[in-house]
């Protein structure tokens, strides 16, 4: 087991703190949750962890953090733990602050275009609670499982199908109510001055000091999230071409057009797909007219290439078009962790420019057939062709130790490559944070040295994250 | 098709959290018991996939109590099976129940309660620990005799419609509406056993196969061949788990059937908004959801709405797997009975139905406890064709 964890004598004391403050059913030390806590559904743990709890407020929360405090504790705070990389396991053991209590819906503001959640709701649970109430707006969805948190979403800097026209969906928040890791309650964004969080308001951003920092600055309790208008249709295009180096000029053109909404590239390590790759482009409308001069003008990019380098497709192949068409929570994405019958499935997530796809494809294969694993590529393209997640898949069978560990190894090997190709792993676990960091400017490392120094002096918020 | 293993099978669980919301993520809330009344991802399908897999196969953790009481706290609803997206999840139900079986076969320990039940089962015949002579006692003053050969129907009550008070009522309803439409039944009265639905389902594979062939030696000695039965958990095992040799009918088939035929007749009494809960063994587990809608449907003092949650998407009363007697999940203000009243009033309905002694018990109980007995009251199918307030 990894992390230090505590001495056994502070246990006792600590439970039974923890269980005051938020009830005995949701405070353990026993061992059962202490193992569940300590493995996430990737190949990461398990972990030390001393305790878990489960707050059902503000209150109980800023009360926890006051316990850690005075034990010198650390705290992790977790949604549905589903990053795939650990993040929501701790370093160095202590408690785990599990979040799915804190699970209500507190605004909804149509007019102003948000919603006001807090840390524990899901994506399922925003999802349909919109389309029951609101069905003419809707926010950013990752293809994550529903289980997934919209907070923990957003401190991982998480992208959704509405990135490609908005930013990542740490770029939709208007502001968050957030539980410092000295215990006090900080409103952050508009809602600071305003009676609401309309936006973030003309003040210095300080979200940033908890996005992408994997929960080691503070517990987010709140989260006000903008919404986007929700077309009545959707529709997919595809492009099939043979040669790999045409994607990012493609990709280009297509972002240029302004009438795309999501963008992915996708294709496997088969025979078969190696020399097939396939650009889909969700298109989204009110109007059947609408719709319809989409695709003629998406159509009109393939006949600019010399005849058939790249094909214009539709209607794009039915299982490959569900995936982007289904109604969320979307499936298809999950399912890869049953592609070796096995449970498994970590992803580089590696965040590069667009042009850099090409050679990050042929990297990924080559690392995978190396290793003898199975791979498939995820690509998708966040802003007007700003940068691309590259999501480098790599499925396993949990029960063959072997070939998790391969798989471990191939996720070293495509952290190091991304780096070397100047990309940066995205929900880096903390092995792949030792590597980015080597490369970090030593004065930006200790820039974040200093933040963490200033809001966490006794550094209870999951040291040994982001090698804190 | 025989069965899976489970051992061949845990490991490919993901803990991606589908199986803890409804098949159509209903904004509701979480959909299987456990989760919701414990809400640690212990108490969830994946957590207890990872713990099986961890503690009987891979042996990375110890046996404890609190591990058995978290096996033990699934009401085997089979919401996980239906709501999970992998090809394997339809086996989820049978996945805990055999690795139940294996721990009762290597005798690593199961919660008091569970031992309690087997262990009254075993001695008793019935899951209450109560007389065997007393087992017909909730016929009484009805004229309702016993099976004998060439009756069309066993009435087969169930542990819980012969012995607790409530569900007695409905036994009663529904035996006097079978004596109006003249059908040709009787009963077993002290000669019945437990069915061993519940048996099965925690693990006791011995005990089940015991009771299950004391059934059917029963049944077939007295010439049965058709077997109506009040419980959908009795519905559930004789139908699926015993010989296949007997015609099995939930007792809202035969009704529906009866009335269609004319033979029933329907109150005419003015009922208001009724709201109907779907049993997992009937529904879920065997397909049934139309039959007791067309029974509500047919009386025309009734005004039929539906929950949020309903057919596939039901959300269990939280009694099942026993939990009814060993109050594992059915215990504490957040049991899965309480969340369930609160979807019926929902609805706006004064009357929550359902077809099934074990909901009739846990959701009145919760109706109580829940302080809207005046807002809503629960009755079973049978009490409410037979009229009784
Ligand atoms: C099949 C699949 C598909 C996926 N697709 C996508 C996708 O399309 N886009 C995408 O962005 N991601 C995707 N993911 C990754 C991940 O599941 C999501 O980003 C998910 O939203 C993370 O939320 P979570 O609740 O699981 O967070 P967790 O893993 O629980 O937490 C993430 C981080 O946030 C911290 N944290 C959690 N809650 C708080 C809080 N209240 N305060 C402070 N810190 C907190 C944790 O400590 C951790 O460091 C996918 C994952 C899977 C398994």
């Amino acid at each position: 087991m990894e992390g230090k964890g505590l001495p056994a004598m502070k246990d006792d004391l600590i439970h039974r703190d923890l269980a005051s403050i938020v009830g005995e059913d949701y405070a353990s030390n026993r061992p059962e949750e202490l193992f569940i806590y300590s493995v996430d559904s990737g190949t990461e743990g398990p972990r030390k962890v001393d305790y878990v709890v489960m707050p059902k407020n503000v209150d109980q929360v800023q009360k926890i953090v006051a316990v850690a405090n005075q034990h010198r504790i650390p705290i992790t705070p977790m949604g549905a733990n589903l990053t795939l990389n650990g993040l929501g396991l701790p370093v160095n053991g202590g408690i785990v602050m599990d979040m799915k209590r804190m699970d209500r819906i507190l605004e909804l503001n149509r007019q102003r275009k948000y919603v006001v959640v807090e840390a524990g709701v899901t994506q399922g649970m925003l999802g349909s609670y919109l389309e029951k109430n609101c069905p003419e707006l809707e926010h950013s969805r990752p293809e994550a499982p529903p289980m997934a948190t919209i907070v923990g979403n957003i401190v991982i800097r998480g992208h959704g199908y509405l990135s490609l026209r908005y930013g990542n969906n740490s770029h939709h928040i208007n502001g968050l109510e957030v539980v410092l890791p000295t215990g006090e309650v900080c409103n952050i964004g508009a809602g600071c001055v305003s009676p609401w969080p309309f936006c973030k308001g003309p003040l210095p951003d300080m979200t940033g000091l908890f996005c992408g920092w994997n929960g080691t600055t503070g517990v987010i309790t709140k989260l006000s999230l903008k919404l986007f208008p929700k077309r009545r249709m959707l529709d997919v295009v595809g492009y099939a071409m043979d040669d790999l180096e045409l994607v990012p000029e493609l990709l280009y053109q297509v972002t240029h057009t302004d009438m795309v909404d999501n963008l992915f590239v996708v294709g496997f390590a088969s025979d078969t797909h190696e020399s097939h790759k396939y650009v889909t482009a969700s298109i989204t409308g009110d109007l059947d007219e609408e719709i319809a001069y989409k695709k003629a003008v998406l159509k009109k990019i393939a006949a600019g290439y010399q005849e058939g380098r790249v094909r214009f497709d539709y209607p794009v192949w039915d299982p490959l078009k569900s995936r982007f068409v289904e109604k969320p929570p979307y499936v298809t994405p999950a399912l890869a962790a049953d592609f070796e019958r096995g449970g498994g499935f970590r992803y580089c997530g590696a965040i590069l420019p667009v042009d850099k796809i090409p050679e990050a494809w042929r990297k990924g294969m080559e690392i995978a057939h190396r290793l003898g694993i199975n791979f498939s590529a995820g690509i998708q393209i966040l802003g007007y062709c700003h940068s691309a997640m590259f999501g480098y898949v790599y499925p396993f069978n949990r029960a063959e130790e072997q070939e998790v560990e391969r798989v471990r190894k191939a996720m070293r090997e495509t952290n190091e490559a991304v780096l070397q190709m100047g990309g940066i792993p995205w929900k880096a676990e903390v092995a792949a944070q030792k590597q980015i960091i080597e490369k970090m400017e030593p004065n930006t490392h200790d820039l974040m040295k200093k933040i963490w120094k200033a809001l966490d002096p006794n550094g209870i918020m999951n040291p040994g994250n982001w090698c804190k | 098709m025989a069965e899976l293993d489970y051992r061949s099978l845990v490991h490919r669980c993901f803990r991606c959290g589908f199986c803890k919301l409804t098949h159509d993520y209903s904004p509701v809330g979480f959909n299987c018991p456990m989760y919701h009344r414990f809400r640690l991802e212990t108490y969830s399908p994946g957590g207890l996939n990872w713990l099986i897999r961890a503690a009987l196969l891979t042996k990375s953790i110890e046996w404890t109590d609190h591990l058995s009481e978290i096996l033990y706290s699934c009401t085997m609803c089979g919401n996980c099976a239906e709501a999970c997206r992998f090809e394997f999840g339809k086996d989820m139900v049978n996945m805990f129940r055999q690795a139940r079986e294996d721990v009762v076969e290597t005798q690593l320990g199961l919660p008091k309660m569970v031992s309690q039940f087997l262990e009254n089962v075993y001695l008793y015949g019935n899951a209450f620990r109560e007389a065997r002579e007393a087992r017909g006692d909730w016929a009484a003053g009805l004229p309702v005799k016993q099976f004998a050969d060439g009756d069309e129907y066993l009435y087969y009550v169930g542990c819980v419609g012969s012995y607790d008070s409530r569900s007695r009522k409905a036994a009663r309803a529904l035996a006097s509406l079978l004596l109006k439409a003249s059908v040709s039944f009787g009963i077993l009265g002290q000669e019945e056993e437990c069915d061993g639905n519940e048996v099965r389902l925690l693990g006791e594979q011995g005990l089940f196969e015991r009771q299950r062939d004391r059934n059917i030696e029963k049944f077939k000695e007295l010439g049965v061949k058709k077997i109506v039965t009040l419980s959908p958990h009795s519905y559930n095992t004789l139908k699926n788990d015993y010989s296949g040799e007997f015609e099995v009918l939930h007792y809202t088939q035969l009704l529906r059937d009866l009335i269609r035929a004319g033979t029933l007749p329907v109150p005419q009494r003015a009922v208001g908004k009724v709201t109907y809960h779907d049993p997992c063994f009937l529904g879920r587990h065997n397909g049934e959801y139309d039959a007791p809608r067309e029974i509500l449907d047919s009386i025309p003092g009734i005004d039929l709405v539906e929950m949020e949650r309903s057919r596939n998407t039901a959300f269990c009363c939280g009694g099942g797997g026993a939990n009814f007697y060993t109050g594992i999940s059915a215990k504490g203000k957040e049991q899965a009975s309480n969340a369930r009243v609160w979807d019926a009033v929902n609805t706006g309905a004064n009357v929550l139905a359902v077809a099934c002694p074990v909901c009739l018990m846990t959701l009145e109980d919760a109706v109580k406890s829940e302080g809207i007995d005046d807002r809503i009251i629960v009755r079973d199918i049978s009490e409410i064709l037979a009229d009784n307030k």
